[in-house]
């Protein structure tokens, strides 16, 4: 019940601050003057006809109805006014269309990165102080503080350019389950799982090696286990209860934080979008884009507090 | 017992104790360490913490010289000498560092090259020296005079002074032109002045002819010995002119003026050096030079600089600003705490790209150094006073802080004077930290265009990486230096501030001894 009661007044928090954040968006953008850049043989009264029509030069507060009114009605964000290709089109359709490249991206980069993380931090953990310790720690610090900007472009030119094993750019196209458009993406995953992989194998050693000290080990040991099965059975599981949630939100945090990654290796997804939409000042789409950018980093934070509590029945948070 | 009542003890009973050696407040022998020196001798024991702060101190302080050392700034381009190749003086007889590519080509382009070096001496094939395998020739192309020769217009004052800087140092830098009836007929290699010799155009482009032997057949513009020449030249001329009875001609008359061909190589270092007078003595970039022909050097040291400034006053302001926040929080408490922590949630969770570009675009008259501080302050702080705010929590209910507020001490002063020196090490510490996670979005920013922080003599890392990117298979030298460069600071930063961290942890006190 302390749990039920924790959870919801974070996601009553969450979404209280999600609301003031947006509801800042919304003013300060329509605050702002309409941008319309008129293409060739296209009337400009006739654009300006239409943006009327929609309720753009409408006071702020009748705007922030009539468009929370849309979104609840119709699942109506708007059209795009600036955005190439987009121009007329409702934003969601837009949106959801380059939402895939994104997710793939981030779902990859966690299958890939989430097993060699933990090995190289249980690898680490295991043999303390020995020479593979060293290695990977050295390994851990190189590459939590390289940026990723500087290993994309390093993967880039020796893989993708020297080696030729992956093309220079993703491939274009909707198949995104093909395996030409798997190879394709693959600079891209690597260049955004290297960091996390980093973490994930820091955070490891630290909580496996702690685990590993403390006494119910040795009592494990004393009862006849060896120590692989002392190991498996109950320091692994035991450190696995702060990683997870790590995981979690590690996966919800890259989403927002590869919009680099994605200028590099020009993927058609939501990064490039919000980019694009920056570059043109199409405010229907940044909108969205800043909400969800926002709800990303909110969840992620989120995330990590809940199932915490979830997870470890030792941990009784809200409890007084 | 015996009841002793002595009337009075005599007075050689009696002797002094400190002469029994009991005294408690001996004076200490050893002397006092303060806070602040027992973390700096805890940081030195720690090596890789001492080489990230080496690394960072020289990082600065090629950020603070180079721009002296190097006589170009970041507003210099030059459009002739884009993608150069990184050249050291020192090593220019070497394979390595001379600012030279290895190339291997047909024939045809092969000798586009090594007849530019016959003609001026200005070799673009390195020392003229090549290989032949089958019909390929190898050789390492100079990517500093394979400019070669330009057709030039200059006004007659220019001219004129070209002329007396040949005559003054006896060097050539125009040379003979050629008709124009004698120039390539395709229209992509028309103005191409490296075609001093006949040609003939073929299906994709221009070809050169060869004499019996082999060679090229010059076609320079010439009149006869004696007949006074339409080109108003003087000055000294190239060799084996005026031999077979004609003199060639150096310029030719246009409507503003002369049209001259020249050597660019040679041209540069006068106009640098003999007109504008600006330091500039040859063309020599030691990172080489970028897309719109700007110093690589000069262009990442003036982007540090920007970015160590820009950092360290955004991390002062932001250490200010979230230390007397997170003061008020943490010492207050209460419904104080849970108004302010709203706040400072709120803005936390705003990502910074949508504070950037809200206030690019309410702030359009205002520099992008100004929105970009205004941005970095507002979502910044609020690691300072969480920092801050943990500190006086931890600290605030001490008996110390009570003897001094029963001694009558006001909240500011307990807050500053006696809580706050607390908190600084791990102040001190994510001042550290903040600093290069500042410099790393800020070169995210630019980079990715969000925010345009060139102008003028200003530029960022950032502008850098992203104008060499459509370039990193061919000229990765552009992108080489600046991710080099945001690499060794991002991990010298990182080990710098591991070592901090533990310096100024009380907890590790004594463990490593």
């Amino acid at each position: 019940m302390y749990m039920f009661k924790y959870v919801l007044k974070r996601i009553g928090l969450m979404i209280m601050t999600f609301c003031i954040i947006m509801l800042m968006c919304f003013v300060l953008i329509k605050l702002l003057p309409i941008p319309i850049n008129v293409g060739l043989g296209v009337d400009k009264e006739l654009v300006e006809a239409n943006l009327r029509a929609r309720g753009y030069y409408d006071p702020i507060m009748v705007q922030l109805f009539s468009y929370l009114k849309r979104i609840f009605t119709e699942g109506d964000f708007g059209i795009g006014v600036n955005m190439p290709g987009y121009v007329n089109q409702p934003v969601l359709d837009a949106f959801l269309t380059r939402l895939p490249p994104t997710v793939l991206i981030n779902v990859y980069a966690t299958i890939i990165g989430v097993p060699i993380g933990l090995g190289l931090g249980i690898l680490a953990a295991l043999k303390k102080n020995k020479w593979q310790d060293h290695t990977i720690s050295t390994l851990v610090i190189l590459l939590i503080s390289v940026p990723s900007i500087v290993y994309a472009f390093l993967i880039q030119y020796i893989f993708c350019f020297r080696l030729q094993w992956f093309p220079l750019m993703m491939e274009t196209g909707t198949d995104y389950f093909s395996w030409e458009m798997f190879r394709s993406m693959l600079p891209a995953v690597f260049s955004l799982c290297l960091g996390s992989i980093a973490g994930y194998a820091r955070y490891t050693r630290a909580e496996l090696t702690e685990v590993l000290t403390s006494e119910f080990m040795l009592l494990a040991r004393t009862k006849g286990l060896t120590r692989g099965q002392a190991t498996v059975r109950h320091a692994l599981r035991n450190s696995m209860v702060p990683i997870f949630p790590m995981i979690l939100s590690e996966f919800v945090a890259v989403l927002s934080g590869s919009m680099i990654i994605e200028n590099i290796f020009s993927i058609p997804g939501v990064g490039m979008l919000y980019l694009t939409s920056i570059q043109v000042v199409d405010y229907d789409f940044f909108l969205l884009l800043s909400g969800f950018y926002t709800l990303v980093g909110l969840l992620a934070g989120i995330i990590v507090d809940i199932s915490y509590g979830f997870i470890d029945p030792r941990i009784r948070m809200g409890a007084k | 017992m015996e009841n002793k009542a002595y009337a009075n003890i005599p007075k050689e009973k009696f002797n002094f104790v400190k002469g029994r050696d009991r005294s408690h407040d001996a004076k200490l022998e050893t002397k006092a360490r303060s806070y602040m020196r027992d973390a700096f001798s805890r940081f030195c024991k720690n090596k890789a913490s001492v080489v990230g702060a080496v690394i960072i101190i020289a990082l600065v302080l090629f950020a603070i010289i180079a721009p002296f050392c190097t006589p170009y700034t970041a507003a210099y381009n030059d459009t002739y000498f884009r993608f150069t190749l990184p050249k050291n003086e020192l090593f220019a007889q070497t394979n390595f560092w001379d600012g030279c590519s290895a190339e291997s080509m047909n024939k045809q382009s092969f000798d586009y090259y090594y007849y530019m070096g016959e003609e001026t001496g200005h070799n673009a094939v390195k020392n003229q020296q090549y290989q032949k395998r089958g019909s390929l020739y190898s050789f390492r192309l100079d990517s500093y005079h394979k400019t070669g020769c330009i057709y030039y217009n200059a006004e007659e004052w220019e001219y004129e002074l070209i002329q007396q800087y040949q005559d003054e140092t006896n060097i050539q830098v125009i040379y003979p032109t050629v008709s124009l009836s004698d120039r390539p007929s395709s229209a992509s290699t028309r103005n191409d002045a490296n075609y001093y010799y006949k040609t003939q155009s073929r299906a994709g482009g221009t070809e050169i002819v060869y004499d019996a032997n082999g060679d090229i057949i010059p076609v320079y513009a010439s009149h006869p010995v004696g007949e006074e020449g339409k080109d108003g030249y003087h000055s000294i001329r190239v060799e084996g002119d005026g031999e077979g009875g004609v003199e060639y001609e150096y310029a030719r008359r246009t409507d503003t003026g002369y049209e001259i061909r020249i050597n660019y190589y040679e041209y540069y270092i006068f106009y640098h050096s003999y007109y504008l007078k600006d330091g500039i003595t040859q063309p020599s970039f030691l990172f080489g030079t970028t897309s719109l022909g700007q110093d690589v050097l000069t262009c990442l040291a003036s982007g540090a600089r920007f970015s160590f400034l820009f950092a360290i006053a955004v991390a002062v302001v932001n250490l200010l600003f979230g230390a007397i926040y997170g003061a008020i929080e943490g010492y207050y408490g209460g419904k104080v705490d849970l108004v302010m922590e709203r706040v400072s949630d709120i803005l936390a969770a705003v990502p910074s790209v949508i504070v950037i570009t809200l206030l690019q675009l309410h702030l359009q008259n205002a520099g992008s150094v100004v929105v970009l501080f205004i941005a970095f302050f507002l979502t910044g702080w609020i690691g300072m006073a969480s920092t801050t705010r943990m500190q006086f929590y931890r600290y605030k209910n001490q008996e110390y802080v009570l003897a001094a507020r029963t001694l009558g001490a006001r909240d500011r002063r307990i807050m500053f004077k006696h809580i706050f020196p607390n908190a600084l090490g791990t102040l001190v510490t994510s001042c550290a930290l903040i600093i290069p996670s500042m410099i790393y979005s800020e070169v995210n920013l630019s980079y990715l265009g969000i925010i345009n922080l060139s102008s003028g003599n200003l530029t960022s890392v950032g502008t850098l990486l992203a104008g060499g990117q459509p370039y990193l298979t061919t000229f990765p030298h552009i992108i080489a230096f600046p991710s080099v460069f945001l690499a060794l600071l991002m991990l010298s930063f990182n080990l710098f501030g591991n070592g901090l961290r533990d310096a100024f942890n009380p907890s590790l006190r004594g463990t490593e001894d």
